[in-house]
């Protein structure tokens, strides 16, 4: 699992240099202001405030940062043309691939894994395990996410759009309406890791644990790899 | 000696023919690719470049292909047209991380050369965002020659240039080909071409149109007329004399200019019957030019033909 330590430097400063680093930091802290305001002035029980990090966190949180993120380490790059100085290189672009993919998932993991964690914390301390479990399903979550937008960013120019309709109509309508569905939902996995953590009774997840941490495994690396293929036929077709 | 070779390519963009069965050698020196806007320049560069695959045909360096085959950039070196590079670097981050994905042993003293052949240390501590579009075209230079390749691809460097930077480039491109590296650069720009280039590929329509230096590619055209001005001592009698011959294909007179212009589709042997003729009527010719040597007619003939 190489990856380059260039293109590493490289992604992170265009990734944390400029605005999207305030947006990153700005949703983390909107949801830990909403724990914080919960935990201050309602009563909130162990499982409302797990169905607020469910639903605020791994629900709506992650996916987004998964969007601007996974698409944001190479999306912008490949629009304007400047990814051609990281391809005209002998670099193999699946080492590109897992560069673009370490600074997203360790954006993902920073802004989204730990703040749920903090929030989960504020709300209801160490009971239940909740917190841990909803970290480590963030995390989870973050890790899949990352891989899965970063290939749409790869794979096409629309890649916020799909990735919109993907979060949108798959993880919340699909999901809510179509109980198959939820086999195949990041959210669900995610979801299935953290009840597994917290004690029985408190997370509800429709997917086994086995088959959640496999197919995310398995989407993870299918994913990574494919957008590595994908950047190999990259065409920058001419201007004129 | 590195020579990048086009066979048979032709690339299609649905149902758009961008490039139409080139084939061409491109080997050490300067050469030129020329054409207009749209001719399918970029869409050669892009797949000499390795970015586009060819829909048939071959694209190699050497003997190797260059689609799908990293490798390849360690010879080549690329000037892309568009100007997005990395703006949140400095001129000097910018080049030594193209050196360090190189995998260059020292890419800060790579670094260094590079910015010193194109005269760039003064701003090297800026950011390239701050940069002219003539300085990012040379930082761009650095970039693409921080490993010192054998190949160099430019596709429209001049665009954007000022008289003096253009000038800077033109001298940076001189030595390059005389080192012996293969550049090729795109341009639609008759004069750059003209200057700079010892070989030129003319690409019109997709179509690789003519091969070789400018007057090579003039004389190629021996079934279009070409034109004359002539001023002489009595163009009136010049002028039936040569419509006489059957050389020339029309001749007037042009009362305004007071000179006589001729048509002629056969560039050699008017040459040489011209004084001929002149001397045998006692006529004096004061002026012979030919109105269309410069490579716009050679190019507006051939986007005709």
């Amino acid at each position: 699992m190489g990856v380059n330590n260039t293109i590493v430097r490289l992604t992170a400063r265009s990734m944390l240099g400029g605005r999207r680093l305030y947006l990153l930091a700005g949703l983390a802290a909107l949801l830990l202001a909403l724990a914080l305001l919960l935990r201050l002035f309602a009563d909130v029980s162990a499982t409302d405030s797990a169905e607020f990090i469910q639903a605020v966190s791994l629900g709506t949180l992650l996916p987004l940062f998964g969007l601007i993120v996974g698409t944001g380490t190479i999306g912008p790059e490949i629009d304007d043309g400047s990814v051609v100085y990281l391809l005209a290189k002998p670099v193999s672009r699946h080492v590109i691939v897992r560069s673009k993919l370490a600074v997203a998932v360790t954006t993902t993991v920073t802004f989204a894994a730990v703040p749920t964690f903090l929030a989960g914390l504020i709300m209801v301390g160490d009971r239940a395990g909740i917190a841990l479990a909803y970290g480590i399903g963030a995390l989870v979550a973050g890790i899949v996410y990352s891989a899965l937008f970063l290939l749409l960013a790869v794979a096409t120019r629309h890649a916020v759009i799909f990735g919109l309709v993907y979060a949108l109509i798959w993880e919340s309508l699909v999901g809510t309406f179509v109980p198959g569905a939820r086999t195949l939902s990041v959210q669900q996995w995610a979801l299935s890791v953290a009840e597994s953590i917290a004690s029985p009774g408190v997370i509800t997840a429709d997917v086994s644990l086995g088959v959640a941490l496999t197919l995310a495994a398995v989407v993870f690396v299918a994913a990574t790899w494919y957008a590595g293929e994908r950047l190999r036929v990259l065409t920058l077709a001419g201007d004129d | 000696m590195t020579t990048m070779s086009v066979t048979g390519v032709s690339r299609w963009f649905g149902n758009v023919v961008a490039v139409n069965d080139v084939t061409m050698t491109i080997g050490p020196g300067i050469t030129g690719l020329l054409g207009p806007n749209g001719a399918g320049k970029s869409t050669l560069i892009n797949m000499l470049a390795g970015f586009l695959p060819p829909s048939a045909g071959t694209v190699a360096l050497d003997d190797t292909p260059v689609w799908k085959n990293p490798d390849a950039y360690r010879a080549i070196g690329l000037v892309p047209e568009r100007e997005a590079v990395y703006d949140f670097l400095t001129g000097w981050e910018f080049v030594l991380a193209n050196a360090e994905l190189h995998g260059l042993p020292d890419p800060g003293a790579a670094t260094r050369r590079a910015l010193a052949t194109v005269e760039m240390e003064y701003a090297q501590q800026r950011r390239v965002g701050e940069y002219s579009k003539g300085m990012k075209q040379r930082v761009k230079m650095a970039s693409a020659l921080v490993h010192d390749p054998a190949v160099l691809l430019l596709d429209e460097p001049f665009n954007g240039m000022d008289p003096r930077q253009r000038l800077h480039l033109m001298e940076l491109l001189r030595t390059m080909g005389i080192e012996g590296r293969t550049v090729l650069f795109s341009s639609h720009i008759l004069e750059e071409v003209e200057q700079l280039a010892s070989q030129i590929e003319v690409v019109v329509a997709g179509r690789h149109a003519a091969s070789g230096d400018y007057r090579e590619i003039r004389r190629l055209m021996t079934d279009r007329p070409h034109q004359y001005t002539i001023r002489s001592s009595d163009d009136r009698a010049l002028a039936s004399a040569l419509i006489a011959d059957g050389c020339t294909t029309a001749v007037s007179l042009d009362d305004v200019d007071q000179v006589l212009r001729v048509e002629t589709s056969q560039f050699f042997s008017f040459a040489e019957l011209l004084p001929r003729l002149a001397r045998n009527a006692g006529i004096r010719l004061y002026e012979v030019s030919p109105t269309d040597e410069s490579l716009e007619s050679v190019f507006s003939y051939l986007v005709q033909s």
